[in-house]
């Protein structure tokens, strides 16, 4: 059909050559012969010189029309946005960080069948601007004391390591995240080494391969550490350290959409959701809400499709309790459970890339002073990472507050320049600074994978995982995430992380 | 609307396919990819069954690779832990030595070995050789009870990747001399993992192509591991050649650029 076309074309050329040479004659004859009458009145042959002219732009709008005519083009009299995301969904993830695409992946990687649940992870900003997963350090450790933690790091750094065979593409580049194979190194004044050594019984208990070093053993180990108020310090041996978190939110991405799943860029405004009222036995009323659509706005205009959805994934990081707010949860009676509002909060931290010609060498693990400054290594330089709840990127916090507590830890930072620096949201939760996993009591379909309050990226393929058997399977397979639930901050039982930072 | 359209996608797919193969080639630095390779890509992206099979052929041999690297557990139940990391370096083809022994327990070209090696219980061994073999990190667990291990040869070993060498601190106290040259999927990350390995005197990281700075990277790493002497040959630490590769790169570049612009209609 376009051949036909095309062959007409080249015999409407040399034609056109000929009819404009003509007109072209005409033309000028008439001019010399009647010299008074120098306009000419006729629109006929104007048009038709225009007409002519632009003849391969006509045959093209042509060309295009009779394609579209035809059976098996995509044209349709009304227009629509090809942005929109579809009208039904089976599992809709709001968010699309690094914990809402690992949920994706394992989602599409635990259906039975091809197509057997329809996916959809929506994105309100898809340059990730103000997303928690592209501004973090990127680390990874087993050093926490709480042993779900420590399962949920070990199970990340497995797969990780066996990247390639769960997120390889066929055909596409192996994935390189650039990982630093450095431990974490955290140091413990007189005050906080029994909390270090009880951390330690519960990390190795648990697996994770730590040391403990005495401040001898610190200062043979890494000379440049000035051992002044360590008692003692905990060194990771093995699966710990930190990459790119841009590399791995874009492989989840990429093998998630291979596998089916529906990516949209829009920002979920409102839910439609019904609700029923059951009595408990003490008599009290409560609203159970289930959710029965979601809306979506696109950005930067009032265009929005309401998505009919059977699960809501609630993984908006820093944005959740946002989120959970248009379901009228913490805006219930003061005493009642929907009167608890989600405890995660946006909390503002920022980060100072340093260059320091006279620091430590390609060794330096992610050393955690327990002044709570922190710091590694970055390409072949070094940059420090303070841990700050301003809220503004304050240049003289650094020299303030982080630098004195750096060049003190380490003395070779006492000559640095500050390259650069950003600020970046964690999703904190303000009730214990640990993950919400699953659902929350008065709404039935909706799953919580937030609050991660620093750790997210770290564990997000677990916590992936975890997330689709509680939806796929109905209960946690691998790893027994039950004490992540929401029913902690019903009870008012914090699961606090006895850190000592 | 769609006619220009899909043809404009056929042409973006096209340009895509060689923005791959050319990221291949620039990738392996090789020629460009054989004839049935481009073949199987283009029936690959056209048709489910084709990269069902191309899958199972990879998987398939993935699961080979772990069935060569799994836990020797049965052999060390009944024979010890020595006689089973000696059991497992000889299936995967490769070479040791016992402490104490002079002589090497070897495979030949076709993967026969004696079992002379059975004859010494309870020996621990000393000396390893898993040059141009496919251990990997999950099979380095066989050899973890090898605490007096002196000597670890991993020349072009093709499964030896950072992790692996972040698993080597299991020897720290005892390691003097490791080779890891040849080594493809190291990077400058696994390296920095060495320095948990603080008796090491001999260290050989010869053509690795992984990582990006030779040069800066041998700097550190001698700084790192003061004790140790280091052997890296076959790098180029010439800048002109940094330079030849930038042109050639933007040479790749703008043929790219034409290729894509005489693809797509104007």
């Amino acid at each position: 059909m376009s051949a036909m076309w095309r062959r007409l074309q080249v015999k409407v050329g040399p034609a056109r050559g000929l009819l404009t040479s003509t007109q072209v004659t005409r033309r000028s004859t008439w001019l010399n012969g009647h010299l008074s009458l120098c306009q000419s009145f006729s629109t006929g042959t104007s048009l038709r010189n225009d007409f002519f002219k632009d003849l391969e732009t006509h045959m093209e709008a042509m060309r295009k029309k009779a394609m579209d005519a035809l059976p098996g083009s995509s044209w349709t009299p009304l227009e629509i946005n090809p942005n929109l995301p579809p009208e039904r969904a089976d599992i809709v993830i709001v968010g699309g960080g690094v914990v809402g695409w690992s949920i994706a992946y394992w989602l599409k990687q635990k259906e039975m069948v091809r197509g057997g649940v329809r996916v959809l992870v929506v994105e309100k900003d898809p340059t990730y601007s103000q997303a928690s997963t592209v501004l973090s350090a990127g680390g990874i450790r087993q050093q926490f004391s709480l042993p779900e933690n420590i399962h949920l790091s070990l199970a990340s750094a497995d797969f990780i390591r066996n990247i390639n065979e769960h997120l390889g593409v066929l055909n596409e580049d192996p994935i390189d995240l650039q990982f630093n194979h450095l431990g974490y190194l955290f140091l413990a004044s007189e005050a906080v080494a029994h909390i270090m050594e009880e951390n330690y019984s519960t990390q190795r208990y648990a697996g994770a391969k730590v040391s403990l070093l005495s401040p001898t053993q610190l200062k043979e180990k890494f000379p440049w550490v000035n051992t002044e108020g360590v008692v003692l310090a905990s060194y990771g041996l093995e699966n710990e350290g930190w990459f790119d978190p841009w590399t791995l939110l874009n492989a989840f991405k990429r093998k998630a959409i291979s596998m089916g799943a529906i990516q949209c860029c829009g920002e979920v405004t409102e839910f439609k959701y019904t609700t029923s009222v059951i009595t408990t036995t003490d008599g009290e009323k409560l609203d159970l809400r289930r959710i029965k659509s979601v809306k979506v706005q696109m950005p930067h205009s009032l265009e929005y499709q309401p998505v009919e959805c059977a699960i809501v994934v609630n993984a908006a990081g820093a944005f959740s309790g946002k989120l959970t707010e248009m379901l009228g949860i913490g805006f219930g009676p003061k005493q009642s459970i929907a009167g608890i509002p989600l405890p995660v909060e946006p909390r503002k931290r920022y980060v100072y890339v340093v260059r320091c010609p006279d620091g430590p060498g390609l060794d330096t693990p992610f050393l955690i002073d327990y002044s709570g400054v922190y710091v590694r290594r970055e390409g072949l330089a070094v940059s420090p990472k303070p841990d700050a709840s301003n809220l503004e990127v304050d240049h003289s916090f650094f020299e303030e507050n982080v630098w004195p507590h750096l060049a003190f830890r380490v003395p070779a930072f006492e000559k640095l320049k500050v390259t650069s620096a950003w600020a970046g949201f964690y999703d904190y939760n303000t009730f214990d600074q640990n993950a919400i996993i699953g659902t929350h009591p008065l709404i039935n379909n909706m799953y919580f994978a937030t609050g991660f309050s620093g750790h997210g990226l770290q564990h997000s393929p677990a916590v992936g995982r975890a997330v689709a058997e509680l939806i796929l399977d109905g209960n946690y397979k691998t790893l027994d995430l039950s004490g992540f639930s929401f029913n902690r901050i019903l009870t008012q039982e914090p699961k606090l992380e006895r850190n000592i930072v | 609307m769609s006619a220009p359209l899909t043809y404009l996608h056929r042409c973006c797919q096209r340009s895509v396919l060689l923005v791959v193969a050319r990221r291949q080639w620039s990738t392996n630095s090789a020629s460009p990819p054989p004839l049935h390779r481009r073949l199987l890509l283009f029936l690959t992206q056209r048709f489910y069954d084709v990269e069902m099979l191309l899958r199972w052929r990879y998987q398939a041999q993935r699961s080979q690779l772990q069935k060569k690297n799994v836990y020797y557990s049965y052999t060390q139940r009944f024979y010890g832990p020595d006689i089973a990391s000696a059991y497992y370096i000889l299936s995967l083809k490769g070479g040791f030595r016992y402490v104490g022994q002079s002589e090497w327990f070897r495979t030949n070209q076709r993967g026969k070995f004696s079992w002379d090696f059975l004859n010494h219980k309870n020996t621990p061994i000393e000396e390893a050789d898993m040059s141009y073999t496919i251990i990997n990190y999950t099979g380095l667990e066989n050899l973890e009870r090898q605490r007096s291990l002196r000597t670890l040869k991993l020349k072009g070993c093709p499964e030896v990747d950072d992790w692996f060498l972040a698993r080597l601190h299991l020897f720290q106290d005892s390691l003097e001399e490791l080779d890891i040259s040849h080594c493809p999927r190291i990077t400058t990350g696994g390296l920095a993992a060495l320095r948990n390995l603080k008796g090491l005197k001999h260290l050989n990281v010869s053509s690795l192509p992984g990582i990006s700075n030779p040069g800066l990277v041998i700097i550190l790493l001698e700084e790192m591991l003061p004790q140790c002497q280091i052997t890296a040959n076959g790098y180029d630490h010439n800048l002109r050649k940094v330079e030849e590769e930038e042109e050639e790169q933007m040479q790749r570049q703008r043929s790219l650029c034409e290729e894509t612009k005489a693809h797509n209609p104007v």
